[in-house]
């Protein structure tokens, strides 16, 4: 038998701590239920939510009438409300959806028209005049564009982090390096048995992302639908490169795919991607030679100038997309159980959204709380190429990552508690180190010094020479 | 005990950014000739730069007369630099070079602006990392450039692997063999993907002499391990492919100059040697700011990088004196086929004076033999005959190659003769 992780009874055990978990436990905490968080990587956001396109979407093209919908424009409008108590970098550069072709551009009028029954205001279409204003560097194929000046760029990593700290500040537990292997469900309360022991809760929310499924198959014995891994891969062009561009530039959406964006980031980069390749396995995130060349051609087709810039950083991600395009969210009341799946592509702009309903699916099975009534608020760092910047302040100690301007100061926090990094990809997320240009040419040394006995796998070891 | 200390001073006549072999120099050679406040800004915690983690290869022989190890001759720049007076500022990054010889910089105390007459970009080089080079497969630990490792196991006493595979056969590929060595790590085996060793024949010897298998024609197709690196699958020229099981990759040379300084800033970038565009006194775009050393193309050894510190020194004394002479015309220099991987000045002011470079660097992308063509207004001026090879570093003298060049631009070409 196993040893109990937990001997108290939680409200809701929260499966997987990507970014829509994060959200909802956040959520949870405050509406006052006693929350714990399962990871079963040695730091959060370790599967879909480590890749991503860093944009926060005003939900203009998403399907009418979704769950979707109501989810991003949840989120949305929640992330601008909180984003500045928190310290959450946000920018609103606006989109472009530019066509590329006469039957591109006679595709427009219908965005157009989609967004505003979206309720996404100010979306209108511009002529080739207008957008080589907007954009002097875009290519000279440009037809006309579809303007979406709510469209915004964020910290994807910064945010999901915040969404997991205030939850822990104000009572939540995280159990990290935890894996849910089985469970019990019996007199309306589950018993879950974890790598590191058993844990006690009333209700089980799955968002275990690239899991979901197989854990629906495990703990309920059955699953309404079949995650189809679609691999994103990404480049990000050097920090030169933002100055040439201002917006976010969508292509015109096909019925498959959103297509390959290309967008200055938060941090200051130009990021061009993604690819959309489904594929068997949930955790092979390689990429390959022949679509980031792929990637660096749609790049320069669409900004000639991007052809003559340095690429940074090269990453691929898994969105756990289903057989479905929609949203797979339900509650099983009969087993105090509700599966946030498939939550494919929007989940850093809807998770916000999905948390509140979630917590309303939650509340029809009668449980009540009581919100809490002043709650801690967490400040985070902020990483932003425009926001004051540690490196800016006295007594930082050194920089460490000189690419990203890193400070000694904020290795030490990162690797501190809560949420201390536990891998090299944690600290990567919570402070850009290694995430520049040298990719850890100068740094690495001094961050496995740094490091040493923090990780779980090791950048190195002691060597007995010298 | 360094300058950090006292309380820095925020204006000076030159300020030298980068702290390595041909920043020191310079700013050695400036105090030598008499100008009074010169800084020199380092990021790290010691100045020296590469050398300092080059813990084998013979440094010193043109600098102080005797063959040195890295970090001793590193130390010895650094010394030569402060007793003769040089303002020596480390764990000081610059963030920013901004127009008229401001700087953004950002030390323990926060950011301040500093200000000089002058300033000396002498960033030096780095290798290209393992995503600029697009390489296939997962992205564990343990996939590193030689700096990287050298600083590791010279400066931190760290082993992060312990059989990796080597990635290249530049010069510096066989000092990532030494290092290896060092901290007895075995480097299962060394990758090329052209038809021959880079290098000079020295260094491919040394690796077969210590037993490290070379494998020619054979690239790295992918990188295979979830968090630290489990194999490498390679492919040789006949599109034959097999598994190499390590637990380590050293992704070497493919050298770039540092320009973040340059490319986030004012300065104008030159795409062929990703250097900034000087013109033959190293004069950058603002003429407020030169360049030397590594940051004008890669790469030079450190003895190469050295003088030009110093001369670059001479020059920008001279300009502080006003004695840089009056030219006439400026000849943009640009190449024209991809062969001439580039050529370093890009600008000459004529007519040509005493001082300034006296010769054009020149780097090929492949092995050719043909005619180097110097074209004016599509007329040949200068051609010579040239057996060439990539990494080797070739000097056309200025004086010959622009004598009877008028106003405008020269086209460099190669001509390759059939076998």
């Amino acid at each position: 038998m196993l040893n109990p992780l937990a001997t108290d009874t939680f409200d809701v055990a929260i499966i997987g701590a990507g970014v829509v978990g994060c959200a909802i436990a956040r959520r949870f905490t405050l509406e006052g239920a006693r929350v714990a968080i399962i990871e079963k990587a040695d730091d959060i956001l370790d599967g879909a939510s480590k890749a991503n396109s860093a944009i926060l979407h005003t939900g203009f093209d998403a399907p009418p009438g979704s769950l979707e919908l109501s989810c991003i424009r949840e989120g949305y409008k929640e992330y601008t409300e909180i984003h500045r108590e928190m310290g959450l970098p946000l920018e609103t550069p606006g989109a472009h959806v530019v066509a590329w072709s006469d039957d591109e551009a006679a595709r427009l009028e219908n965005i157009v028209e989609q967004a505003a029954s979206n309720g996404v205001a100010n979306v209108k279409l511009i002529d080739a005049d207008e957008l080589f204003r907007r954009e002097p560097n875009l290519s000279e194929h440009a037809r006309m564009a579809v303007a979406v000046p709510g469209e915004s760029i964020i910290d994807p990593w910064s945010a999901p982090y915040a969404y997991l700290r205030q939850s822990l500040e104000n009572g939540a537990s995280v159990y990290l390096s935890c894996e849910l292997n089985a469970g019990v469900f019996d007199d309306g309360q589950w018993l879950l048995e974890t790598s590191r022991g058993t844990l006690p809760c009333r209700h089980v929310i799955n968002s275990a992302g690239l899991h979901g499924d197989t854990l629906d198959e495990a703990l309920l014995g059955e699953t309404e639908f079949k995650i189809k891994p679609r691999k994103g891969q990404f480049v990000v062009f050097d920090k030169a490169a933002a100055r040439l561009i201002n917006s976010i530039l969508l292509p015109v959406p096909t019925d498959r795919t959103k297509g390959i964006v290309v967008t200055r980031t938060i941090f200051g980069n130009v990021l061009v991607g993604p690819t959309a390749d489904e594929q068997e396995s949930r955790t092979d995130t390689s990429t390959d030679a022949v679509s980031l060349a792929s990637l660096l051609a749609s790049a320069s087709a669409i900004i000639p100038a991007l052809g003559a810039m340095p690429v940074t950083a090269v990453y691929a991600g898994l969105r756990p997309a289903t057989e479905r395009k929609h949203y797979r969210i339900a509650a099983r009341p009969d087993k105090n159980w509700i599966t946030v799946g498939g939550i494919r592509s929007t989940g850093l702009s809807s998770a916000l959204g999905i948390a509140r309903h979630v917590f309303g699916l939650y509340s029809e099975s009668g449980a009540n709380h009581h919100p809490v009534k002043q709650p801690k608020i967490p400040n985070m760092p902020s990483l932003a190429e425009g926001g004051q910047r540690d490196w800016q302040r006295t007594g930082h100690g050194e920089i460490v990552c000189h690419c990203e301007l890193v400070t000694e100061r904020e290795i030490r926090r990162a690797l501190g508690e809560p949420l201390a990094a536990h891998s090299l990809s944690g600290l990567k997320r919570q402070t850009r180190a290694t995430m520049g240009r040298c990719q850890g040419f100068y740094c690495s040394a001094r961050l496995a010094e740094l490091t040493e006995g923090h990780f779980d796998v090791p950048m190195s070891v002691k060597a007995g020479h010298d | 005990m360094t300058d950090n200390a006292a309380h820095a001073t925020k204006h000076h006549d030159v300020i030298v950014v980068g702290g390595g072999p041909a920043g020191l120099a310079a700013a050695t050679e400036l105090k030598r000739l008499g100008i009074p406040k010169v800084a020199v800004l380092e990021r790290e915690p010691v100045a020296g730069g590469i050398p300092r983690h080059c813990g084998h290869s013979p440094f010193g022989m043109r600098e102080f007369k005797r063959v040195l190890a890295g970090p001793r001759y590193a130390k010895k720049l650094v010394n030569t630099a402060r007793d003769i007076g040089v303002e020596l500022l480390t764990s000081t990054s610059v963030v920013e070079a901004r127009p008229d010889g401001r700087l953004l910089v950002t030390s323990d105390r926060g950011s301040e602006e500093m200000t000089a007459r002058r300033i000396v970009l002498a960033t030096g080089v780095r290798e290209t990392p393992r995503a600029a080079r697009l390489i296939s497969g997962m992205r564990p630990l343990g996939v590193l450039n030689t700096g990287a490792l050298q600083s590791m196991i010279y400066l931190k006493n760290q082993k992060p692997f312990e059989r990796p595979v080597i990635i290249g056969t530049e010069l510096v590929s066989f000092s990532a063999i030494q290092t290896c060595r060092h901290a007895n790590i075995r480097p299962v085996a060394v990758l090329e993907e052209t038809d021959r060793v880079i290098s000079r024949w020295p260094s491919a010897l040394f690796a077969r002499m210590v037993g490290v298998p070379l494998h020619l024609k054979t690239r790295l197709l992918s990188i295979e391990g979830d968090k630290s690196v489990s194999a490498v699958v390679v492919e040789d020229d006949r599109g034959n492919r097999r598994r190499i099981e390590c637990d380590g990759v050293i992704l070497t040379g493919h050298f770039t100059p540092d320009v973040s300084l340059v490319r986030s800033g004012h300065l104008t970038v030159d795409l062929a040697s990703s250097g900034p565009v000087v013109d033959q006194f190293g004069r950058c775009s603002d003429p407020a700011y030169f360049a030397t050393g590594n940051i004008l193309r890669p790469v030079e050894t450190a003895g190469w990088s050295w003088n030009e510190g110093c001369q670059t020194a001479r020059w920008v004394a001279d300009d502080l004196a006003g004695k840089i002479a009056h030219h006439d015309h400026e000849l943009q220099i640009t190449t024209g086929d991809d062969l001439i991987r580039f050529a370093v000045p890009q600008k000459i002011l004529l007519p040509l004076a005493a001082t300034g470079m006296k010769t054009l660097q020149l780097r090929f992308s492949r092995p050719a033999k043909g005619n180097l063509l110097a074209l004016n207004d599509k007329k040949v001026i200068w051609k010579k005959r040239m057996n060439v090879l990539p990494e080797r570093r070739f000097l056309i003298p200025l004086d010959r190659l622009v004598g009877s060049c008028e106003n405008g631009r020269m086209e460099l070409r190669f001509d390759e003769l059939g076998e």
